[in-house]
Formats: structure tokens, C-alpha cells, sequence
């Protein structure tokens, strides 16, 4: 590692979301990818607990029940389904743009809208087959 | 500007040459999380709409096992990958950056072994 300096401060654009650019759906989608990324990390710990709770016997699992049921564990089970659901649908358009396919403006948009459509959508679905099963 | 000769101030500050590396990587793993993930949310949310027993029964299922370890060991890789680009990006005090970076990797190993014995005690009956 260098302790060096750039001898200069190199240009740099300006972030997306502030006064320098209009809200577009392609950035919003996108910071959305990484918001819901960074916030599944978090997701990933509580699957990493529903397992710990699991093996360590029932009294741990009954408490993880109880809370995974209470009203905040139901909204948080929802953040976390629709936060996947996203990160999924939006992860395959991504994987498309790096064949190639799809980058030019208007099937950017298109892709977008069926992302942001189809993740709400699936998350409902599956939150209704969820809680309808009387279950989560 | 100091005595250092320009070549030594510039030095170090250039690509580190894994960049490539590190996207193939990303898409692999990315790829391998589709159909794990479509698995995961399934199994789960009909997984958690059951009591303990029936949670205990469906983790040490032999293939459910397998798949749960390679969810697991898939989602806290990628974590770790994204956290990495995300802190790479907006964290730009050097020390803060560093410290962010080894304990996402920490606390992603930490995890994924927690998982993983979790598995097997459950697979073994403990």
C-alpha cells in the first residue's frame, strides 16, 4: 500500500441521487439493487439465526417463532421476500446487459417496468401463499 | 511537490489488476443463486408456517441439507462481494475502509459456519 497522494484532485461526476440529475426510473432502479442488496445482507444474518435457533433446540426456536410472528416479523419476513424478489429479477437483467442484450433505452425501460411490476407481484403472491397457510 | 521522483507518487494508485477477477467470480456465483434462491423462498416460507419438528425434519432431509449449505455458502460469498464494490465505492477514509472491508469477510465466514454446523448437527440429530 502506497502513502502517497494524487498530486491533484481528479474530477469526479456527481452522485446520482442529489440537485446535479433528474430522478430516472434506471437509476432508481439501480440504487434500488444496491439498497436491497446491502439490506438482504442483513436477511442473510436472520437465515443464519432461524438455523442457529433450529439446531440449538426448541426453546431458541420458540422465541425465534414468536418474534418471526409478531407484526414487526411479518413486515420484516415481507421486506426480506420483496427485497429478494427484486434483487433476483433485477440480477437477471443485469446478467442479460452483460451478454449484450437489451441496452439500448427503450428496452432498458421496458425491462425496468417489468422488473419493478413483476417483484411486487411475486412478492404478494408469495406472501399471500405464506400467510394464507396460516403460516410465517 | 517533495524530492520523490513523480513515478514514486503515482505508484500503487493504478488498477490492481483483479477487477476482472473478481466479476467473473460475481456472475458465476449470481448465476448459481437463481435457482437456489427460487428453492430457498419456496422452502422457507412454507418451512416457517410450520412448528419445530416439521422445520427439524425438512433441514436434515439429505437434499434439502445439501441445498440449504450450498444456499448458504452461495449467499454469504455474494454478500461479501456486493458489500465489498458498495464500500469500495462510497467509503473513502482509508482506515474506515479497510476496517469495513475485513469485518464484512469476518462476519461473513463467521455466519456461513455458523449455518453450516447448524446443518449438520440437525442432519446428525444432535
Amino acid at each position: 500500500m502506497s502513502e502517497s497522494k494524487p498530486m491533484r484532485e481528479r474530477p469526479m461526476s456527481p452522485f446520482m441521487i442529489g440537485p446535479y440529475y433528474r430522478p430516472q426510473l434506471t437509476s432508481m432502479l439501480s440504487i434500488t439493487h444496491r439498497g436491497t442488496g446491502v439490506a438482504l445482507c442483513g436477511g442473510a444474518l436472520l437465515f443464519a439465526w432461524w438455523l442457529y435457533a433450529l439446531a440449538a433446540g426448541p426453546a431458541s426456536y420458540a422465541t425465534f417463532e414468536t418474534l418471526a410472528r409478531s407484526l414487526v416479523g411479518k413486515l420484516v419476513i415481507a421486506g426480506f421476500v420483496f427485497g429478494l424478489v427484486y434483487h433476483m429479477l433485477n440480477g437477471i437483467r443485469h446478467m442479460l446487459w452483460d451478454t449484450g442484450w437489451g441496452l439500448d433505452l427503450k428496452t432498458t425501460y421496458a425491462t425496468g417496468y417489468v422488473v419493478m411490476v413483476g417483484s411486487v407481484a411475486i412478492t404478494a403472491l408469495c406472501l399471500y401463499c405464506a400467510f394464507a397457510n396460516g403460516g410465517a | 511537490m517533495g524530492m520523490r521522483h513523480p513515478i514514486a507518487e503515482v505508484r500503487g494508485l493504478g488498477s490492481a489488476k483483479e477487477g476482472t477477477g473478481h466479476w467473473i467470480v460475481q456472475r458465476v456465483n449470481s448465476i448459481a443463486l437463481l435457482p437456489l434462491t427460487i428453492w430457498f423462498l419456496y422452502s422457507a416460507l412454507t418451512v416457517l408456517g410450520q412448528g419445530y419438528a416439521d422445520a427439524r425434519a425438512f433441514v436434515a432431509q439429505p437434499l434439502n441439507a445439501t441445498l440449504l449449505a450450498a444456499f448458504a455458502l452461495t449467499t454469504f460469498h455474494h454478500a461479501q462481494l456486493g458489500l465489498q464494490v458498495v464500500i469500495e465505492d462510497y467509503v473513502h477514509l482509508r482506515w474506515l475502509e479497510l476496517a469495513s472491508q475485513l469485518l464484512v469477510k469476518y462476519v461473513g465466514w463467521f455466519a456461513m459456519l455458523l449455518c453450516l454446523l447448524a446443518i449438520i448437527r440437525i442432519t446428525l440429530g444432535g
